[in-house]
């Protein structure tokens, strides 16, 4: 399904360093238009270096960064603090670097589950809330180039797996290049072309299945990391961003009726499909 | 009209509320109120060296806190020093320095007094224009670059990535930082400056919902505390710029205690 086409970015042996200590060097990685790469590794690896580089926010230190020209990027950054002497609310921080129609906005809103915020102070909403405005932000931009840093980070699981979905469903819709910094694999393995492993330089990289099979990766990040449980799990209704719930013949209300539950390998109305790191293997 | 020095008083100090109102929302988004303060210090360097070269002041000083500014945007990239600490050596190190050059002078008769706490009620002509022309650069500046300028403030890095020159609207906020420094020096004086910057922007914080409203209130509260200011030093017979900046304490205040959060409630579907 890769549309074939120059990289919208391309690193060759690409490092920063600080105080004559690498914060991350020799990376080779590129994007190319409508492929999905993921940057995993443990903390204090070079992610979001990384990602700052392919942005351009970084310059590096060594090696080369090449981005296309006139290249229209996104980003979702790890941390963004808002301060309180600082009167932004979601519609402002949605026009922060574009100008965007209220009908753009809404439907970008809307699609990461965040239309109810529309107006609610920027530093009031939830660490999870804050992501999925965040998201909304970047996608409404139409970018080429979409760069997120841990972009699901404090959202709920259910949550975690529908934004993903949206992410790869973004990359299919616009065939915009997405380059991704996640902590766990498994949550985006299903939505990524090509895996990068850091650890203060590239350890493995590869597709999914192979990375997490090879031994760089074992190493990284232990034995366990390799037992991967994949099963289905559907839910007879759904919880709305306003805390009501959509049960499975359509209805709405305010509350789960006692009957509900999730259901291990039942069929239902609204099905998620999920995988999911099985702990005690 | 502006032959009467009260209207002339009102006139400039309206003028400057203007513009340290939007301006001074962007010293306290960015933290960058001591950063105004040491601009303000390195100002006696500045009028310093008009005296000693014969040189209009607010150029002399402009020049002076734009060096100082850029050698410490230069300086918090290389050193490993933290900001408030580089910045507590440009002030009182300019300061020192601008009070010894004084010293030296020995055939000029100068008003410390008149520096540091600046007479607002000996404004000329030439004065309301360099405010008005000089500030009204800043403000269409400020309003022309406000996106940026803004994006920048929430987050460097998102507006970095996003295609904006995030060092390029530092240096232009630091410059404008000191243009206003520089027209206000003789009017409000080192020491209040940063007062007219801050005070109007924090008291218009709590009752406004966007950063647009935030600098427009900004300005009005700045307005009304130098008009304020004006009158109590008429009928009190008090200095006027500590009088001003009083007046800016006491709306300040007022916002703190005001029940406002009942009115701007947000809205909620």
């Amino acid at each position: 399904m890769l549309k074939r086409g120059d990289p919208l970015v391309r690193l060759e042996g690409a490092g920063v360093s600080r105080a004559g200590r690498w914060l991350v060097r020799d990376v080779d990685l590129h994007v190319r238009p409508g492929e999905i790469v993921t940057l995993i590794g443990p903390n204090g690896s070079g992610k979001s270096t990384t990602a700052k580089l392919a942005l351009g926010v970084l310059a590096p230190s060594a090696g080369s960064v090449t981005r296309r020209q006139e290249l229209k990027s996104a980003y979702v950054p790890q941390k963004v603090h808002i301060d309180w002497t600082l009167p932004l609310r979601v519609d402002g921080l949605m026009r922060l670097t574009q100008s965007l129609s209220e009908a753009d906005m809404e439907a970008a809103l809307n699609s990461t589950g965040a239309l109810h915020l529309l107006k609610r102070e920027v530093r009031h909403l939830s660490g999870g809330e804050f992501q999925r405005v965040m998201l909304a932000r970047a996608l409404a931009r139409k970018p080429e180039l979409l760069v997120l840093d841990e972009p699901v980070q404090g959202v709920d699981f259910s949550g975690e797996i529908a934004l993903y979905e949206l992410i790869a469903q973004v990359r299919d819709l616009t065939g915009c290049g997405i380059l991704m910094v996640s902590h766990d694999l498994h949550m985006v393995m299903a939505a990524t072309d090509h895996v990068i492993c850091l650890n203060g330089h590239v350890c493995c990289h590869g597709s999914p299945e192979s990375v997490v099979s090879s031994s760089a990766y074992k190493q990284l990040f232990g034995d366990r990391a390799g037992a991967l449980a994949l099963y289905q799990h559907r839910h007879d209704h759904q919880h709305l961003p306003d805390g009501r719930v959509q049960h499975g013949d359509g209805s709405v209300t305010d509350n789960c009726h006692p009957g509900d539950g999730h259901h291990h390998g039942e069929s239902g109305r609204i099905a998620h499909k999920s995988f999911r790191i099985n702990r005690d293997a | 009209m502006l032959d009467d020095f009260f209207v002339r008083a009102i006139v400039a100090g309206l003028g400057i509320a203007a513009v340290t109102g939007p301006l001074g929302c962007f010293v306290v988004w960015r933290k960058l109120a001591y950063f105004g303060d040491t601009l303000a210090h390195g100002a006696l360097l500045g009028v310093t060296l008009s005296l000693l070269l014969n040189i209009n002041v607010a150029l002399a000083v402009f020049v002076v806190a734009v060096v100082v500014a850029l050698s410490l945007l230069a300086l918090q990239q290389r050193s490993s020093l933290s900001s408030d600490a580089l910045l507590g050596m440009l002030s009182h190190g300019s300061l020192a320095v601008g009070l010894l050059a004084l010293s030296f002078m020995t055939w000029v008769r100068f008003d410390l007094m008149g520096l540091l706490f600046g007479d607002l009620l000996a404004v000329s002509k030439t004065d309301i224009a360099l405010v008005f022309v000089g500030g009204g650069i800043v403000l269409a500046t400020i309003a022309w670059a406000w996106k940026p300028l803004f994006a920048v403030t929430v987050n460097r890095d998102l507006a970095a990535a996003e295609g904006y020159d995030v060092a390029a609207y530092d240096i232009l906020l630091m410059v404008m930082l000191a243009a206003v420094v520089a027209i206000a020096i003789k009017i409000v004086g080192v020491m209040l400056i940063t007062s007219l910057l801050i005070i109007p922007a924090g008291a218009a914080r709590r009752v406004s919902t966007g950063p647009v409203m935030m600098a427009v209130l900004a300005a009005f509260v700045g307005g009304v505390s130098v008009l304020g200011g004006l009158f109590a030093s008429l009928s009190f017979n008090t200095p006027s710029g500590p009088s001003i900046v009083a007046v800016a304490l006491i709306l300040f205040a007022l916002g703190l205690v005001i029940p406002v959060g009942r009115l701007l409630q947000e809205q909620r579907p």
